[in-house]
């Protein structure tokens, strides 16, 4: 019974909740498109990258931060990947240098945000511009084209577990990562303690730039990850891509019970609230309906999503 | 100071700190022993915040020395303050509503093994903690439930385990600790503070309630502004010599008292009752009166103020303010020339980025020019008179009102009041972080305003103030206003009684 209640109460159960009414809504209305397991595999691999970064923004909104840079930083990281391999590296290693650079920028914006003190609301608004410049000018304005050496085997469904591919265990994984960290690391809870109440942290001993440094610089190597894939999706470097997907993020993770004020949120319930929005958009094409209606869609989900869960807050 | 026994755990002697051109404290001693509860005494704006911060470890003195068992004490931080034997408390519980209990308690040294939390471990010291600041059959909040959940008193004494939770804990500092409880939560409070002084902890206690001050500690030491003034056996000394030594004055020069001539009845209230608080208030307030209202922390003094003021929802009950009878926005209530004094300076009483002038002409900017225009110099003109009339310390009307002390601050939150032609004043702990100084001037202004014909209803949590002040005195007490009484009938201890009932 107890457990039962403490189910009904967890961050991720009302995201979760709204995902399983909104996929039977659909699969009820397209039985023979929607519904298909084919379909289900499409949308799973189209949440990849927005669940990779969730993870990462998660831990950023928790410690009372935001990123607004994480769609510059997944172009540049696929314009990297495929400088890397074109002039000849391999794989593994070019992959490797993707995901250090996502983790790099990630410390960039984690320094100017303790070493400025500036809010990170400015500083990811300005580094978005920085990185968003600096991807187009290392790829000279172009798309760059590499032979991606498997790594587009990431993202593709045939010979693999299940017929699952790669990314999506990754984005798994990470959103298991996400969960064990903030509920039972110390850092994790160290990170839920400046989220909740800085200057209390502070008095108890916890370094506020140091948890400051480490969660910016591990959300930069999620976003290296999902620009990864990104990458593996494209199977080019495209230093226009992803613009906006910052705010798919941050809507995922408040979705699934973050609070922009800090101190709340949740890796799972951030991946609930991606594979979401992943829902709503597939679903209103199985359906026909026009882009700008699933966009309209998108945002009253949103809204509603949020107003619920004040409500919840307030019965607690 | 001689020891009463033997030597000091933790003894500072000339303390010195300043903050720019103000001098926070100066030459400051203190000496306190194992076993006692040592009250640290002092008015708002005395040093004794400065100094328990520079015990705690959270500022460094600029001059003088500290010494924890004979020892020199330099804490770098909190931590190491707590890690060497002295742990603080402040006054606002410092907790992480979103961690559970046990975590708060632990939140400085969370065991841990390859990185995660050692639940087990962490359950075990957390459990031990809390034991010790529970007395015995209360009812302890299970571990696991998120701190959000508590309420103050409970979240108070998670503050005290998370500070016992350092075993080597010896001196123990509260900062008013009791502001925020009630008096069950009070007693039980007291009980624990008894059981850690019989196991040799040394607690230095600050409180406003000399009554309390008077049951639970043995010496005590008064701060006056940011200096020593006396320290002794809390025995050898009567509650009107206390109040002396923190005032420095007799209470009749710090009281000004005018002639005041009671006129109409220009705000009546009637059972009235807000959305939570207050539960039923009722009072006539005249013309030419200062009406105040006594009670705890919480009792629902400020949304009986919020309430009649428009900020607050009327549930139910009549309110009539002059010729109008029922609720009225804010707005309509400035117009009726009713002005809220808001506790809260900085988050509703000044906009502390804008200068002086603006922050005086802020509410009524029609009365400064035409055709919606401001003309500078007219505002400047406004903000002048009142600089010279309220005495406000300050470079000049252009000023910005952040940079101003607490005192002058609020003279200038006064000036927009007169400004606006308000004569229903709801003051709302108006000396709140105001310097002595500056106090006796808010004491004069508030005399002539009534002296003159205004209405002034004030909530004060300071008791000398409200029976030096007010004609008449009602108790606030849990939602509920008592009968107004004259002040010639009232003692502070008959109102802390009543207010504490």
């Amino acid at each position: 019974m107890n457990d039962l209640r403490r189910w009904l109460r967890a961050p991720w159960f009302g995201p979760l909740l709204a995902l399983g009414l909104l996929y039977a809504l659909f699969a009820a209305l397209a039985p023979d498109t929607f519904a298909r397991s084919a379909n289900l595999l499409t949308m799973l691999r189209q949440t990849a990258v927005t669940g990779v970064a969730s993870v990462g923004m998660t831990l950023i909104i928790v410690l009372g931060g935001i990123d607004l840079s994480v769609g510059s930083a997944v172009a540049l990281v696929t314009v990297v990947v495929a400088e890397c391999l074109r002039s000849g590296m391999n794989p593994l290693p070019a992959a490797i240098c993707g995901i250090f650079a996502g983790g790099a920028l990630g410390l960039f914006n984690g320094a100017l945000v303790t070493g400025l003190k500036i809010s990170p609301f400015i500083v990811t608004l300005g580094t978005m511009s920085v990185l968003r410049g600096a991807a187009k000018g290392i790829a000279d304005e172009q798309k760059i084209d590499a032979d991606p050496h498997g790594i587009d085997h990431l993202m593709q469904t045939h010979g693999h577990l299940l017929g699952v591919p790669p990314g999506v265990w990754l984005m798994l994984a990470s959103s298991v990562f996400g969960v064990v960290l903030l509920e039972y690391a110390k850092i994790g809870r160290q990170i839920v303690a400046v989220g909740s109440n800085a200057e209390t942290a502070r008095l108890c001993g916890i370094s506020i730039p140091k948890t400051t440094l480490f969660v910016y610089t591990l959300a930069g190597l999620f976003v290296g990850l999902a620009g990864l894939l990104e990458f593996s999706t494209l199977t080019v470097g495209d230093p226009t891509d992803s613009v906006g997907l910052e705010l798919d993020v941050i809507a995922a993770v408040v979705i699934g019970g973050g609070s922009l004020a800090g101190g709340q949120g949740s890796a799972a319930g951030a991946l609930a609230g991606a594979l979401l929005l992943t829902v709503i958009k597939a679903g209103c094409t199985h359906l026909g309906l026009p882009n700008w209606v699933q966009e309209i869609f998108t945002g009253f989900i949103i809204v509603i999503a949020m107003s619920i869960d004040k409500l919840r807050q307030r019965a607690r | 100071m001689s020891s009463p026994r033997g030597e000091a755990i933790l003894r500072a002697a000339g303390l010195a700190k300043s903050f720019g051109a103000t001098r926070a404290l100066s030459n400051v001693e203190l000496g306190i022993y194992a076993g006692e509860v040592h009250a640290l005494l002092g008015e708002n704006g005395a040093g004794k915040s400065t100094l328990l911060k520079i015990l705690a470890g959270a500022q460094s003195p600029d001059e003088g020395s500290l010494e924890l068992f004979g020892q020199p004490y330099r804490p770098r931080d909190p931590e190491q303050a707590r890690e060497l034997g002295v742990a603080y408390v402040a006054q606002e519980p410092a907790i992480c509503a979103d961690l559970s209990v046990e975590e708060n308690i632990l939140l400085a040294t969370l065991p841990a093994r390859f990185g995660f939390v050692d639940r087990r471990t962490a359950a075990r010291r957390a459990r031990a903690a809390l034991e010790q600041v529970f007395p015995e059959g209360a009812s302890v909040p299970a571990l696991a439930r998120p701190v959000r959940e508590l309420g103050q008193g409970d979240r108070q004494l998670v503050c005290l385990a998370r500070a016992l939770a350092h075993e080597n804990c010896k001196v123990l500092i509260l900062d008013e600790p009791t502001s925020t409880l009630n008096s069950r939560e009070t007693e039980r409070l007291f009980a624990v503070v008894r059981g850690l002084t019989a196991r040799g902890i040394a607690v230095l206690y600050v409180s406003h309630f000399l009554e309390e001050v008077e049951r639970i500690a043995q010496r005590y030491t008064v701060l006056r502004d940011g200096q020593f003034v006396h320290s002794a056996e809390l025995a050898a000394t009567t509650r009107s010599e206390l109040v002396q030594l923190m005032a420095g004055r007799q209470v009749a020069e710090l009281f000004p008292r005018s002639a005041r001539t009671p006129g109409e009845i220009v705000l009546e209230l009637s059972e009235l009752a807000g959305e939570k608080l207050p539960i039923s208030a009722s009072l006539a307030l005249r013309r030419g009166e200062v009406l105040g209202i006594a009670g705890l922390l919480g009792a629902g003094r400020t949304e009986l103020l919020r309430a009649i003021f428009g900020l607050n929802r009327v549930k139910s009950g009549t309110l009539q303010v002059k010729a109008v009878l029922g609720p009225a926005s804010p707005a309509h209530r400035l117009a009726q020339g009713v002005g809220l004094l808001s506790e809260d300076r900085k988050g509703e009483g000044l906009a502390e980025s804008l200068s002086i002038g603006d922050n005086i002409v802020l509410s009524k900017l029609e009365s400064l020019g035409r055709f919606g225009f401001v003309s500078p110099k007219k505002r400047t003109d406004v903000a002048r008179s009142y600089l010279q009339r309220l005495g406000i310390r300050a470079r000049g009307p252009d000023q910005l009102a952040r940079d101003l002390s607490g005192g002058n601050q609020q003279k200038v939150c006064f000036s927009r009041l007169l400004q606006h032609g308000a004569d229903v004043l709801l003051l709302d702990e108006p000396t709140r972080g105001v310097d002595v100084g500056s106090r006796a001037d808010l004491y004069r202004i508030i005399d002539q305003l009534a002296a003159r014909g205004n209405a002034i209803l004030m909530v004060s949590s300071y008791l000398p103030e409200l029976i030096g002040v007010c004609d008449r005195v009602s108790v606030m007490v849990r939602g509920k206003l008592g009968r107004a009484r004259p002040v010639s009938e009232l003692s502070e201890h008959a109102l802390l009684l009543e207010a504490t009932g």
